[in-house]
């Protein structure tokens, strides 16, 4: 029980302060689940995420139902799903009503624009230690800077991406016998 | 009632269909502003512009405002949950699979190669971000907005030092609030 609480709790922290798409919430996953609390491994992390982009739904939904299993099974995922969506419940449904009025305030504007930059080096620097710690061997360089080029430049869908890398991945592991860790 | 089913058969069709995560629901919102009077197109625009800068996940904030200009409080919560169920119901059949796989070869020969492909989309997607949120495009001309511009700099710089990479990211966001309205940005 106590620790169905701790996921929700978890969540519910993630879910009130990510600020934008799902993707804004990485940094703040990794420090509440990876850093602060051990659940699960950076790498893990990165997984679920993979897996929560090309499910349908949406990616916040998708990833805090995948940690959640991981963390304590079927009961996990919905109840850390759960702690995700009650903020935006919450927020939403108290401020609905005047939630126009407050957003053209200047000085609610002023401050999301500074919000803006954190959330921007906050991101820069999530993208920079993921990058220090998948990118170890050359091979890898070259997906990951094949995968940027396709995702930037090209209409091409992000399933589409992480499945190719999927086959890339087992092709790697079959030319070199699986020898390479 | 029958407008309660009905806006969660089109949340449960959301959740269900939209693939790439919050910004892939707008085609489906959009398709349910023509179809039903439950909000206009207008009205639309409007809800992306809050969900932007409300605290929460954009997809679930506009289910959850959707459903709340519908059918009062009983219907953002409704909407917000049919929208999340599919998603329980299909990362869970998917979790339980790929951990039975966790030391199949193949499985962790695929998860190698998704790693950096990851990595990847996640910097594509922080420059269009970026792009955005940084770079105001006014009449078709990117014009860089400085202050946050430096603030993001100066921000990204700090994070390099080690005591300062123990503080809660919740924290950044309110000294960066702070700045936004002191130096009016």
């Amino acid at each position: 029980m106590k620790e169905l609480w701790d996921l929700y709790a978890a969540f519910f922290r993630i879910g009130i302060l990510t600020f934008g798409g799902g993707l804004t919430m990485l940094p703040l996953l990794k420090y509440e689940l990876v850093e602060k609390r051990e659940w699960i491994t950076e790498e893990k992390l990165l997984d679920c995420y993979a897996v929560g982009q090309c499910t349908p739904g949406i990616i916040a939904v998708n990833t805090a139902t995948y940690v959640g299993y991981l963390k304590k099974g079927i009961s996990g995922g919905i109840v850390a799903t759960l702690g995700m969506a009650s903020p935006s419940v919450l927020i939403i449904t108290v401020v609905a009503v005047f939630l126009q009025a407050l957003i053209t305030q200047p000085i609610v504007q002023h401050a999301l624009m500074g919000i803006r930059g954190a959330v921007c080096a906050l991101m820069i620097n999530t993208v920079y230690t993921l990058a220090k710690k998948s990118l170890v061997r050359p091979v890898w360089v070259v997906l990951c800077g094949a995968a940027f080029v396709l995702a930037l430049f090209t209409e091409i869908p992000t399933v589409l991406i992480i499945v190719l890398a999927a086959l890339a991945g087992i092709l790697v592991d079959r030319v070199e016998g699986g020898t390479e860790k | 009632m029958t407008d309660a089913l009905l806006l969660m058969w089109e949340f449960f069709k959301t959740g269900l269909f939209a693939i790439g995560g919050g910004p892939a629901t707008i085609p489906f919102l959009m398709d349910m502003a023509e179809q039903y009077p439950w909000f206009s197109m207008q009205e639309l625009s409007d809800m992306i512009a809050i969900s932007e800068s409300t605290p929460g996940p954009i997809g679930l904030n506009m289910a959850t405002y959707a459903g709340f200009q519908t059918l009062g409080w009983f219907g953002g919560i409704f909407s917000t949950l049919a929208l999340v169920f599919p998603s329980i119901v299909v990362i869970i059949l998917i979790a339980k699979f790929l951990e039975g796989f966790q030391e199949n070869r193949l499985v962790q020969a695929a998860f190698r190669g998704i790693r950096p492909a990851v990595t990847a989309l996640i910097a594509a997607a922080v420059i269009r971000m970026i792009q955005v949120t940084l770079f105001a495009d006014e009449a078709g001309k990117m014009s860089p907005r400085y202050p946050s511009l430096l603030l993001c700099v100066i921000i990204f710089c700090l994070l390099q030092w080690k005591k300062l990479k123990k503080l809660h990211p919740a924290m950044w966001f309110l000294i960066a609030a702070v700045a936004g309205v002191v130096f009016r940005f």
